[in-house]
């Protein structure tokens, strides 16, 4: 596989990330060297392997549904670039 | 007393203990040092003057008045700006972070000042933890005190640095594919990746969550070890946390419990010994294990044939992770927004574009094209069975030798610019540190000697899960035989 600078956009773009021509050439040219060296993977036999485990197995991190001391909204909206009242304001989303 | 800065944090705290030296003194002889060589090494994002000798004022009045203190009381800390601290900018090295205040502390921050240590700065990384040389960090590269033309490693070059320059006495940083074993091996210093959920990652600004793990530097094992005991341990915040603990008797110098049986065995991964590592740390480390086996313990070689895979694994793991953690930069709770832009998806896609530097972009989309509709299978998927291989060998290597050993990184420290306009090149540098990563297993960096030009060189030793504590006795053995620096 290697990529192309239409591919990095594409890519970019469901990763909500605005790229320059330039960004996207050198992109290409890089991640095309890191993607043929990465596809070796493909030589390691894996047929046994059914699933994939957690790196070190644990039971289910279990808590009660109660309310506890938290954040205030004061805390919690400190730094936000933009805010109404108590809410996170953005632009016009529908 | 004189360069109280220079010794270690299990010698101070004797000093400490019987009044010979104050917290204050101990924590001025590090600012002065750090007003000396700080800007000039870029060590640090953000130093706390204040609070550190607040603190440390604490420590003394708690000591004079006979009060109980904690583990660490007056030590020095250095803590990687990854880390949450609250009231105190944590930028994570990145332009879109530059302005965020934590409202809570890191579950290791609040361990930290519970056990009296003294928090005295925030340090330089590179940006959200990607890379290996701290050169990617949008507040300038962090140069390397034994030599200012090379990197210190990386990412948490900023914490190495530090206490390489004697700056702090301990620091933090974190460990996601060597981030503190590398930058440990290339500045001559002492660092520990615990088990993968061994120190809560609470507050810990998530890189690529399944690798992440909080990992201590300091000037040697022991330290090593008390910096370990005090961070570890179970937090309901974090669910991979591990429940049991891992250091079992509280620190005394490991009076006559340093010694490791006879009948250790020692197994040498052949894997390590390829193309691409440098003749001068080959030599080092053969020379290492030579005296490990006259010192008597077993030494044979070893195959975990997946590890070759180790760097290929880990960057589908890490991007596809880190492309899915890092959308929550999105200009809306918190960092940095664009001025201008028409609507929402030009909202987030500029200040993404703003924020974030080139690797992280680089890595978002390789992340993003791993996990993608069409590619899942061949790349994501692949790499996480091929994580399992890995484990499994490992898994069976340990029911034969109790550690592995070898090199921490294929060369000595690099110059600046070597690397960064080759981001292959940069990632091979942790082909010997991701593999431990990625099956989520304890093992530590100790210098093994200096090259020809007196750059450091260091070795690691790799063990079993939860196996935390004999990992870093191994340590303090191999010291005892004379090889630190």
């Amino acid at each position: 596989m290697t990529f192309q600078p239409s591919d990095v956009e594409r890519y970019a773009k469901l990763a909500r990330l605005a790229l320059s021509e330039e960004e996207k050439a050198r992109f290409a040219r890089e991640l095309s060297s890191v993607l043929e060296y990465v596809g070796q993977i493909q030589k390691v036999d894996t047929s046994g392997i059914t699933e994939y485990e957690t790196v070190v197995p644990l039971p289910p991190a279990w808590r009660e549904d109660v309310v506890e001391p938290s954040l205030s909204v004061e805390e919690a909206l400190a730094n936000a670039p933009d805010r109404k009242d108590n809410f996170f304001k953005v632009p016009r989303v529908l | 007393m004189g360069e109280l800065n220079r010794k270690k944090a299990w010698e101070l705290l004797s000093l400490l203990d019987t009044k010979e030296i104050s917290a204050v003194e101990l924590t001025q002889s590090c600012l002065a040092e750090i007003d000396r060589s700080g800007k000039k090494l870029n060590s640090f994002i953000t130093v706390l003057s204040d609070s550190a000798l607040e603190k440390a004022r604490e420590v003394d009045v708690k000591r004079s008045k006979g009060l109980p203190v904690g583990r660490l009381a007056g030590v020095p800390v250095a803590v990687k700006d990854i880390l949450c601290t609250k009231g105190v900018r944590t930028t994570c090295g990145s332009r879109i972070l530059q302005n965020f205040f934590p409202p809570y502390d890191a579950t290791v921050i609040r361990k930290l000042k519970e056990a009296d240590a003294v928090v005295i700065g925030k340090t330089n990384m590179d940006e959200f933890a990607m890379g290996s040389s701290t050169e990617h960090s949008a507040f300038g590269p962090t140069l390397n005190p034994i030599d200012p033309a090379r990197v210190p490693g990386g990412s948490s070059g900023g914490s190495a640095a530090a206490v390489t320059a004697h700056q702090t006495i301990l620091a933090l940083g974190t460990d996601t594919g060597g981030s503190v074993r590398q930058p440990a091996s290339l500045c001559g210093i002492a660092g520990f990746r615990p088990t993968y959920g061994a120190v809560s990652r609470y507050g810990l600004v998530a890189f690529a969550s399944s690798l992440d793990q909080i990992s201590p530097f300091a000037k040697d094992a022991r330290d090593l070890w008390l910096i370990s005991d005090v961070i570890s341990g179970h937090d309901r915040r974090d669910s991979t946390s591990i429940p049991e603990r891992l250091f079992d008797y509280p620190y005394s110098g490991f009076k006559g419990k340093a010694g490791l049986p006879k009948t250790t065995r020692f197994g040498i991964p052949k894997e390590f010994w390829g193309e691409g590592l440098a003749p001068e740390v080959r030599e080092a480390v053969r020379g290492t294990i030579d005296k490990v086996s006259k010192a008597g313990y077993e030494v044979e070689e070893v195959s975990l044939p997946a590890l070759s895979a180790g760097i290929a694994v880990y960057y589908i793991i890490c991007t596809a992770e880190a492309s899915s953690n890092l959308a929550r930069y999105d200009g809306v709770k918190y960092g940095v927004r664009v001025n201008d832009y028409a609507d929402l998806f030009e909202m987030y896609a500029k200040t993404r574009a703003a924020g974030f530097g080139a690797e992280v972009k680089r890595r978002i989309i390789l992340g993003t094209y791993v996990l993608s509709a069409g590619y899942y299978d061949a790349y994501y998927l692949k790499a996480q069975k091929v994580r399992a291989v890995m484990k499994k060998e490992f898994a069976e290597v340990f029911k034969k030798v109790d550690f592995l050993l070898g090199p921490t990184t294929p060369s000595a420290a690099f110059k600046l610019g070597e690397k960064t306009d080759d981001p292959l090149e940069m990632y091979l540098n942790d082909i010997y540190t991701v593999p431990v990563n990625l099956v989520g297993v304890p093992a530590v960096s100790i210098p093994c000697g200096k090259n020809r030009e007196g750059l450091p060189m260091g070795l690691q030793i790799i063990g079993p899960q939860k196996k935390d504590e004999i990992v870093l006795k191994a340590a303090i053995m191999l010291e005892s035989l004379g090889i630190k620096l």
